[in-house]
């Protein structure tokens, strides 16, 4: 499997103090959060499953070389559209806006592997289909968007937010969040 | 050639949470069919087992392990995993090898014992395996329910009254039946009253996970002739088919659909496939179903069946609910047994206490939640991953 690398040049550029010595880690401001916010170096909750751009963050999806179809998370090795037999794929990002196709929250803790913050605090789930791909993808809500303020067919983009964190890092993940002017 | 096999006994435990080993109430489940067919364990030649993937290697070998318990007596077995739908495909087999004459009369047994609250995924840090990447996103299955009502509320007008009023008809008819764990007729202001648990959707909109077992004795047309059972009601079809591709709704436990740009493809979702199959299989319509047993993981997930199923246009069933179309004495009574609402789910036996339910409905020994006259009875119930299965049982 291809892993996605970040362009470290252009993440130092933002944030000049960010980056280990492997490349691994890097820390980035995220558009969204309030000022708040941690500064622990922030890093993917998911190695390779978007890029770290603090402005227009994409998801990283695959497309098959032979009937073009995109899949999230990527697939490398079997092409699932039926009438196609590729093994072929391209790394593809992924529109970063889409239309809401239902939202909904947690009001309740859910179980390991998901990290609860102390106290546990309800959050807004998205299912949002992508402009470009048709396809529905799932993501928290970005924190502070009321379930009253959205409404199924509105413009939604993608941002990057912390998942949870640890003593020593912030995990990031995809949130989606309405469009400007749209709540 | 007569596709059909006679369901010549049928058996069920209780529901309820006593965290018993599981192959308890498969025994339990097996005898009580066994005594209902007044056959002999020693005449089972297959047993056909649900999976439960909670209950350590035992549950693997589910068929095994309660063939091995009810005694051993030489009879082969199987074991299947299709989550929800474990008890369909269980069938399915016994169904298989019966027509194929390799055996007259089978047992098919699921049971469960289950854990309290969320269902989790299995531990590690296993991104390729969607459903460790959901619940670490905190997405849980009441999230995908809540998903589809809102979808229900937006596009036909349902409300959070129409998803509780599934509820109250649930609980009245279930708190008729001893089989059922929650037996209070519960109202529109006790759902009203229970938590939010995934907006729009509260804590008595969701079903819980219970313990319990559900058998069923079937055999050649032949066999239950012999034994002076020829009218027994028989399974008319078995549908388990996958949806095609692509597929533009998220399922259970995906994170995301196929996507549906690509030239040349379409999206069919598996819930409105499965009935078709079904009904091309018996031979029927919609219009011959008398009853229902559906998949009330939710109470809006009910109203999504019923559409599914072709009982009505899509966005209508909520009109049929309201005008009691849809409870025991109305046109098209749907879970008179009180469905996952009353009973939780215990996920090898569900897809055959469905059919236990439309068993004794056809039979007419359905006491006092009887649906009169029923003939033909279907079931639907969901898998992961996008598939399911439905059972036709006819007179």
């Amino acid at each position: 499997m291809l892993t996605f690398i970040p362009d470290i040049n252009k993440l130092q550029e933002c944030f000049p103090a960010v980056g280990n010595s492997r490349g691994e880690m890097y820390a980035f401001a995220n558009p969204c959060e309030p000022v708040t916010m941690s500064d622990k170096p922030r890093v993917p909750a998911i190695e390779g499953w978007y890029t770290l751009d603090p402005d227009s963050p994409e998801l990283i999806g695959s497309r098959c070389r032979k009937c073009g179809t995109c899949f999230f998370p990527r697939q490398d090795s079997y092409c699932r559209n039926p009438a196609c037999d590729s093994s072929d794929f391209d790394e593809t990002p992924l529109s970063r806006t889409g239309t809401l196709w239902s939202y909904t929250n947690a009001c309740y803790q859910p179980p390991a592997p998901f990290v609860a913050a102390e106290p546990f605090e309800p959050y807004a789930i998205a299912a949002v289909e992508l402009d470009a791909e048709r396809m529905v993808i799932l993501g928290q809500v970005v924190e502070g968007v009321a379930l009253e303020a959205l409404r199924i067919g509105m413009p939604m983009e993608l941002v990057l937010a912390p998942l949870h964190e640890d003593e020593d890092e912030v995990k990031v993940i995809w949130k989606w969040q309405p469009m400007e002017g749209s709540a | 050639m007569n596709q059909d096999i006679a369901i010549i006994g049928v058996g069920m435990t209780p529901w309820g949470k006593w965290g018993k080993n599981f192959a308890e109430y498969g025994v339990a489940a097996a005898r009580d069919a066994l005594a209902d067919a007044a056959v002999a364990w020693q005449d089972i030649r297959f047993v056909s087992g649900g999976i439960t993937v909670r209950c350590g290697y035992p549950g693997y070998v589910a068929g095994a392990t309660i063939a091995q318990a009810l005694g051993w007596q030489g009879a082969e077995v199987n074991s299947s995993y299709a989550a929800c739908a474990s008890g369909s495909q269980a069938l399915a087999a016994a169904r298989t090898k019966i027509l194929a004459g390799q055996c007259d009369v089978a047992l098919v047994v699921g049971a469960d014992t289950t854990p309290k609250g969320f269902l989790a995924p299995a531990k590690g840090y296993r991104p390729e395996d969607p459903d460790w990447v959901r619940f670490y996103m905190g997405i849980t299955n009441p999230t995908y329910f809540a998903l589809y009502a809102r979808r229900r509320m937006d596009l036909y007008g349902d409300t959070p009254d129409d998803f509780a009023a599934v509820k109250v008809k649930n609980a009245a008819i279930g708190s008729r039946n001893p089989r059922a764990r929650y037996k209070k007729a519960f109202t529109a202001e006790d759902v009203a009253a229970s938590a939010m648990v995934a907006d729009p959707l509260r804590l008595m909109d969701i079903c819980a996970t219970s313990d319990g077992g559900a058998a069923l004795i079937v055999s050649s047309l032949e066999y239950a002739r012999k034994i002076g059972k020829g009218d027994a009601p028989r399974v008319a079809a078995i549908s388990t088919v996958t949806p095609s591709f692509a597929s533009g709704v998220v399922e259970m436990p995906d994170i995301a659909t196929d996507s549906a740009a690509a030239a040349g493809i379409e999206a069919i979702r598996y819930r409105g496939q499965i009935p078709l199959k079904a009904y091309e299989e018996a031979g029927l319509g919609p219009e011959d179903i008398d009853l229902a047993e559906v998949y009330d993981l939710s109470t809006a997930l009910e109203l999504d069946w019923i559409e599914d199923l072709r009982l009505c246009g899509p966005g209508e069933a909520a009109a049929l609910l309201r005008n009691g179309d849809t409870a025991v004495g109305g046109k098209i009574p749907v879970n008179a047994s009180g469905g996952l609402a009353c009973f939780g789910e215990a996920v090898p036996a569900q897809a055959l206490a469905q059919v236990c339910e439309l068993t004794w409905q056809l039979r007419g020994e359905a006491g006092d939640r009887q649906v009169k006259g029923a003939k033909v009875g279907i079931t639907a119930n969901q898998g992961l991953f996008g598939h399911g299965s439905s059972v036709i049982v006819k007179k």
